[in-house]
């Protein structure tokens, strides 16, 4: 029974969906703490010009599915078939990029232009499937309840170190402008008092030179 | 009994009743995207009738911070149109069965690229227990533990919303933070060059011209 529902639940979460072009590169982007797991799901459909609607599956058809870490190093670029699931856990906190682009070598495929991607990122706590943890561990309900609650505090506690850590990269940055906006004054201020100096010496010596003056 | 034993037919409806006891509970789904200027992005979900959901959206880099959104529903039927938002939030109910539609547009922008963060929630959270026969009472520990998962759960919608608004002051901080050091580098080789050309300049105005003169002259 358990089994069935997990199957279906595969299913069920492929919800959103949007449609992308032929060469369109799609990107999401997720900002998460470190060790943090994220798994991606995703389901591509293609439009079928002849019944007018798409098709529920398409053999042949690949997603190649490209993932930067936050100081923009490839962690995953990998070729995924129609239906595809991709997993990935953070090593450094910040900005993970995730993209999507459709790398079908059928170009013919692709004469009505369209397709549509259903697709699912779970993060951190949500990628727990708690039936199951129930099932592997043996865990009653309260104790699954008490794993969940624990799970999400976890959760919360990485996302406070995370936002500790970006606090004091915004108090560097503007401390770093701050020195920036300081000493340039202050240079700018030098070199206009020098220039204004050496303009009124030379003029002065070039016009006695001239006899002008 | 072994599932494999079960003929085709029955599997069948066994799947259809499984099919009948999901569909009051979906997930949501969370997404940051870019969405480049004079762009639009839609995006799609089939919802049944009598699904509470809620849109949110909340802009998170770029220009003004603005984004048009439109969410319709399977008829084509607006249910929430603004211009030019920052953030927002909306709850419905699906009054009809089929795909609705919510687009995020760009634009109105010439130039600049927005990143704009959605969470759409449909319906409600699947329970922790399949098997749960929902009639029966909960405990008072198990009602405790669902209040706290609630609750919890706040706290992480308001750790994002508020890590989305600190993101938006951080990366106008670092813009400002380069674009001060590119000005002022500039604004001094400015200096220094406009200081010497108008020496050069006046220097010019007073130079020999008395052999180009009497050439004119003659």
């Amino acid at each position: 029974m358990l089994k069935a529902f997990s199957n279906y639940k595969a299913l069920n979460i492929y919800a959103l969906y949007f449609h992308i072009g032929e060469t369109e590169k799609k990107c999401f982007i997720e900002e998460i703490p470190d060790e943090t797991m994220v798994i991606g799901k995703y389901r591509t459909q293609l439009w079928d010009k002849q019944t007018g609607s798409f098709l529920p599956a398409t053999p042949g058809l690949g997603m190649h599915v490209e993932i930067k870490d936050p100081d923009t190093k490839i962690i995953l670029s990998r070729q995924y078939g129609s239906d595809g699931r991709f997993t990935f856990t953070s090593h450094t906190p910040g900005e993970h990029q995730i993209c999507l682009h459709s790398n079908s070598t059928k170009m013919a495929l692709f004469a009505g232009g369209k397709l549509r991607v259903h697709l699912d990122i779970q993060v951190g706590e949500h990628t727990n499937n708690y039936p199951e943890i129930a099932a592997k561990d043996k865990l009653t309900e309260l104790q699954l309840r008490a794993r969940q609650l624990l799970d999400q505090v976890e959760q919360i506690q990485k996302e406070q170190n995370y936002q500790r850590y970006r606090e004091e990269r915004f108090r560097m940055t503007s401390e770093s402008t701050n020195q920036r906006v300081l000493w340039w004054s202050i240079a700018q201020t030098l070199i206009l008092i020098v220039t204004g100096i050496w303009q009124m010496k030379h003029l002065k010596s070039f016009f006695e030179a001239k006899k002008l003056v | 009994r072994d599932w494999a034993t079960l003929s085709a037919w029955q599997l069948v409806l066994v799947q259809v009743l499984w099919a009948y006891l999901l569909c009051g509970w979906t997930f949501g789904s969370e997404l940051t995207f870019e969405l480049p200027d004079n762009a639009k992005q839609c995006f799609y979900e089939d919802i049944t009738i009598g699904t509470k959901c809620t849109l949110e959206f909340q802009v998170v880099t770029g220009g003004h911070y603005d984004v048009d959104c439109r969410l319709e529903d399977a008829d084509g039927t607006v249910l929430y149109k603004e211009m030019k938002k920052q953030y927002d939030s909306f709850t419905f109910t699906a009054a009809k069965n089929g795909t609705y539609k919510f687009c995020f547009s760009n634009e109105f922008s010439t130039f600049t690229h927005k990143t704009v963060y959605f969470d759409f929630q449909v319906g409600e959270d699947p329970p922790l227990f399949p098997n749960e026969n929902r009639v029966t009472a909960l405990t008072q520990m198990e009602s405790a533990c669902v209040s706290i998962h609630e609750a919890l759960k706040s706290v992480i919608d308001y750790q994002t919303h508020f890590r989305l608004r600190e993101a938006q002051g951080r990366s106008r901080a670092e813009d400002l933070n380069t674009r001060v050091a590119f000005w002022s580098i500039g604004e001094a080789l400015i200096l220094l060059v406009v200081s010497i050309s108008q020496v050069v300049l006046l220097r010019s105005f007073f130079s020999d011209r008395k052999t180009t003169t009497t050439r004119v002259g003659s």
